[in-house]
């Protein structure tokens, strides 16, 4: 067979399951939790699982912050169902990623112990009430674009974790969309609110897709074993496509000189994303990494009593049980 | 289950298997799972996390390990008695031409 280095000193039998399970999901098959998998798909799928399950929790820090302060109390019903979406995101994306054999108190341990990543872009501040419509119009919806992709993933449990969490996207990212286009059609104040917003959470949401693919090295791997079937460069292009008539439509203007629509291609080109601001907010120092995980971390212990509570209430009953059926 | 050496109030509770039934008259469906202390918690995490849009008209919540599984290794023989009785089919029987059966 053809030279597979991704694990050392493979014995036949591992080969040729290797050799079967390549051409299964090359073939767009699925994998199942029980079946067979190379260690490093496991592991790959572990770890992006995990990151993108903690993304999905600690995605609702910077929209928490404005909940309590919302505009009316529509727009305040419909933040709160939002946030309450992303907890149940993280919910199932974390029990997708215990079918490969981890726990998730392992993977929030790691979460709140800062040695787990999440998306960057959540390390960024919600300055203003317009933040909140500019995340859920481009960090939602740049979220969609890569989700719908992953709904296809080779790995059935994720799959199907990302076809629930698709349909629950499209109201985020309405809803955000819905806030940009109402403050745009209002003061001149509102207009220049909506108008920062876009311009502050432009470029962190096109870094949200990852780096270019000539600097990606898992890509190639991800899309060989079927976890990925587009390339960062191709999703983002995609959004940026989808993006551009979005902001023309609701009076906006994408804070790119470069951007301009290729006749040829039919694409939008858009200029050159900042790699050095992408790489220091993954390594953790971006404007609110610090703050996101004390927040993250302050609500754990403060929801410790909650569950003692829970685990005391159980045990009392179980041993009441025990001793009705004696 | 696992209390480990955790402090009380720090574990992260059994896990229980989700079925939900998306109108009357259909199957339960697996749709993921939960943890929660009890079997009482469960139905009410599974409620919050499963069914925020109406998805359910009832709700199953199984411990995860009183599920017993087919193994994905043995699944050809397994199945096997299943597969290669094709008299178990109506395509089987041929019925004069111009017959309606049904
Ligand atoms: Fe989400
Ligand atoms: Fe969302």
């Amino acid at each position: 067979m053809p030279q597979k280095n991704t694990e050392s000193a493979l014995s036949p039998e591992d080969a040729a399951r290797l050799e079967a399970f390549e051409a299964h999901v090359g073939k767009g098959g699925y994998v199942e939790p029980k079946d067979w998998m190379p260690e490093r798909y496991r592991k790959q799928l572990i770890r992006m699982m995990s990151q993108h399950a903690h993304s999905e929790v600690v995605g609702m820090l910077p929209e928490g912050n404005w909940i309590t302060r919302a505009p009316s109390l529509r727009r305040k019903m419909v933040l709160l169902a939002k946030v309450q979406d992303e907890a149940g995101h993280g919910l199932y994306i974390y029990c997708g990623t215990e079918t490969l054999g981890v726990d998730r108190e392992e993977l929030v341990e790691a979460l709140l112990a800062g040695k787990a990543k999440y998306s960057s872009i959540f390390n960024y501040p919600t300055l203003t009430w317009a933040d909140i419509g500019a995340i859920g119009w481009l960090v939602d919806g740049a979220a969609i674009v890569n989700q719908t992709m992953l709904a296809k993933a080779s790995y059935g449990p994720y799959a199907r974790a990302m076809i629930r969490i698709c349909k629950e996207e499209n109201f985020h990212k309405r809803q955000g969309y819905e806030i940009m286009a109402t403050l745009s059609k209002g003061t001149p104040a509102q207009k220049a609110m909506a108008q920062d917003a876009l311009d502050r959470w432009w470029w962190p949401s096109l870094m949200m897709f990852g780096p270019s693919d000539t600097n990606s090295p898992n890509s190639a791997e991800l899309i060989k074993w079927g976890v990925k079937k587009k390339t960062n460069d191709e999703l983002r292009q995609r959004f940026v496509d989808l993006t551009v008539p979005q902001a023309e439509a609701i009076g906006l203007t994408l804070p790119d000189p470069d951007l301009r629509y290729d006749e040829e291609t039919k694409h939008w080109n858009f200029g050159e994303i900042d790699w050095d601001e992408f790489w220091t907010v993954v390594k953790g120092n971006g404007p609110c990494n610090k703050e996101r995980l004390e927040a993250r971390r302050r609500a754990h212990d403060d929801g410790a009593w909650v569950r003692a509570a829970a685990e005391a209430y159980a045990a009392k009953r179980n041993g009441h049980n025990r001793a009705t059926a004696a | 289950m696992t209390q480990g050496d955790h402090p009380v109030g720090d574990t992260q509770w059994p896990l229980w298997e989700v079925f939900t039934q998306s109108a009357p008259g259909k199957p339960h469906e697996h749709a993921g799972s939960v943890h929660a202390p009890d079997a009482e918690l469960a139905l009410q995490n599974a409620r919050d996390v499963y069914t925020r849009r109406g998805e359910a008209v009832s709700l199953w919540v199984v411990p995860a390990d009183a599920i017993t599984a087919s193994s994905p290794s043995d699944a050809g023989p397994f199945f096997e008695p299943g597969n290669d009785k094709a008299y178990r089919h109506p395509q089987f029987y041929k019925v004069p031409r111009g017959v309606k059966v049904f």
